[in-house]
């Protein structure tokens, strides 16, 4: 069997990439592109682990039944997404538990949206609403990834987030024709939403190191900025039909380009918070590690457990 | 009858109510994410069996109260659960045992009540069931686990064991409430179910290589109103839109 050169697996893979044929995890793949999709698909698994923390913190809280099983259903979901996406992030070897510690120790990011605090019920609409759509505009076009595990992931998650999307939108409108206080709730939640959310899709176009590579990969099909205005887009409407305001004196609809402009974005705030000084990054990953370390002598026990039995039936 | 049987649905609804808020709690806080998953989907179960109760006794009870004012605004004196499900979560090992007990009642519990000659109890009961032994068999095997784990895990879950099976016997707490209802068919005796839950629970401790504590001291009072010091904390913090916020819609 002659070997094949680099160059030629190289030249096969751009290949597949070109004619959008999957990339599968026993496929050769360059070193640069396992890297990227371990970074980028952990850094989603950890985003959903992570941001089950701000809603799960009013489970308790839920003002009714059946927000209460609609909002449990909801981050239980987010739970799921989080095993799928560990599950596609092991197929490029990448072990669960090391990502896991990465997370703890700070060297793997999650969204930084969720270094805010939920302060109130509005807010689960307003995380629904906002937070769920903009994970949606980043996600759809991940269905198409040149990863197949990834794409395939993402099918589901997107399922699902559409619904989580539209739960949350119903919370923020049942508030917004509800009594002044209700209304009130609605739309401080969007005040203190709107830029975060807006921050999600990273930073503009000519600050963002990854997203050419990634995009010649079809990894990523939009840049931060298209992503970013089509969350604009079709979110201003949707604010404007329930009648809340969007927080932003210079939004305003260009009629000539077709689309919304908006204001400035205070990328001072976005690095703090990416660089860990938003208002909870110390409690969510304080509450991530305690869950894990808590937990420790309980994978032990199952671990023991199971290799007790195995024991026994290798005797018997 | 009416009176009573309301009561004897509050207890049910309340049972499945105050341990499905418990679980709730650890919603994003599991040991590993799978067992964070399976948790949430048992605590959603038993906010599913309250909600269709509580309808149930609102609908009994006909005075213009639905489910939400009932699951919300009652002082803590009128929930009707057992001393069991309000305990606190502890560790992993005592949130398991505690619904390793509730469910070993509840499954031969609700398989009682699908044969009630109450509709709407044996229709609920019914459904129930189906979700209760997915429960059961859950928590029995995480028992079987911890206690023939690690010797960590042995002792952590035995020390549980110790602390809350004081608690079951209020599980079967009967009154006049249950016994005018036996009587008429709609409430199943517990004498049956007392055998059956006592026969899973040492089959399974004897597999987890566990035992029931020498002391057999126990409470009860739950199904009467009296409380352990746990069950306001918890309610303060469920009533906490309903009483801050009241006669809204959400």
């Amino acid at each position: 069997m002659s070997e094949i050169s680099l160059e030629e697996l190289q030249k096969k893979f751009q290949n597949k990439i070109d004619k959008d044929v999957k990339i599968e995890p026993r496929d050769w793949m360059p070193d640069d592109y396992r890297k990227t999709l371990i970074r980028q698909i952990s850094q989603h698994a950890h985003s959903e682990v992570v941001g089950m923390l701000p809603e799960g913190n009013w489970i308790t809280r839920a003002p009714n039944l059946r927000r209460k099983a609609v909002l449990l259903a909801k981050v239980q979901d987010e739970a799921g997404h989080g095993l799928y996406l560990y599950s596609a992030c092991e197929t490029l070897g990448a072990d669960r538990e090391q990502t896991i510690d990465d997370l703890h120790s700070g060297k793997a990011k999650y969204s930084s949206i969720f270094n805010y605090p939920a302060i109130s019920w509005a807010d689960m609409g307003a995380i629904g609403w906002l937070v769920d759509g903009a994970a949606i505009m980043n996600q759809v076009p991940l269905c198409r990834c040149s990863y197949g595990p990834y794409a395939r992931a993402m099918v589901r998650v997107c399922k699902e987030e559409s619904f989580h999307q539209r739960q949350g939108f119903e919370i923020i409108m049942v508030l917004a024709k509800g009594t002044p206080a209700q209304k009130e709730m609605a739309q401080d939640a969007l005040n203190r939403f709107w830029w975060p959310s807006l921050m999600m899709f990273g930073p503009n176009d000519a600050e963002s190191k990854h997203t050419k590579q990634s995009m010649d990969w079809k990894i990523k099909r939009h840049t931060n900025d298209e992503l970013r205005q089509m969350f604009v887009d079709v979110t201003v409407p949707q604010a404007e039909s329930i009648g809340l305001t969007v927080p932003d004196k210079d939004l305003k609809w260009n009629e000539k380009e077709n689309r919304y402009d908006y204001g400035k974005i205070d990328w001072e705030e976005f690095w703090q918070v990416v660089k860990g000084n938003g208002p909870c990054n110390e409690d969510r990953i304080r509450v991530r590690k305690k869950a894990k370390d808590d937990g420790l002598w309980v994978r032990e026990a199952a671990m023991a457990f199971s290799q007790k039995r195995n024991n026994k039936a290798k005797v018997a | 009858m009416n009176n009573k049987l309301f009561e004897y649905t509050l207890r049910i609804a309340d049972d499945s109510l105050i341990l499905g808020q418990r679980l709730s709690e650890l919603c994003g806080h599991g040991p590993i994410l799978e067992e964070d998953i399976a948790l949430t989907n048992i605590s959603l179960d038993l906010i599913g069996q309250a909600t269709n109760l509580l309808e149930y006794a609102a609908s009994i009870e006909n005075k213009q109260r639905d489910a939400d004012k009932l699951a919300f605004l009652r002082v803590d004196k009128e929930y009707k659960n057992s001393l069991l499900v309000e305990q606190p979560n502890g560790d992993f090992g005592s949130t398991i045992v505690r619904q390793f007990l509730f469910d070993s009642f509840r499954r031969p519990f609700f398989e009682a009540l699908a044969s009630s000659t109450d509709e709407s109890l044996a229709a609920i009961a019914k459904k129930s069931l189906k979700e209760t032994k997915y429960h059961l068999k859950h928590s029995s095997e995480w028992v079987i686990r911890l206690g023939d784990g690690t010797s960590e895990s042995h002792q952590r879950v035995q020390k549980s064991i110790d602390v809350l099976w004081r608690y079951h016997s209020d599980l079967f707490y009967e009154d006049e409430v249950d016994l005018a209802l036996v009587s008429e068919n709609i409430a199943p005796s517990f004498k049956e179910i007392k055998k059956e839950f006592n026969q899973h629970v040492l089959a399974v401790l004897e597999e987890a290589t566990l035992k029931l504590p020498d002391n057999n001291w126990e409470f009860t009072g739950g199904r009467k109103g009296m409380h352990s010091e746990h069950l306001g904390h918890l309610l303060a913090e469920m009533q906490y839109m309903q009483r801050a916020y009241p006669n809204m819609e959400w």
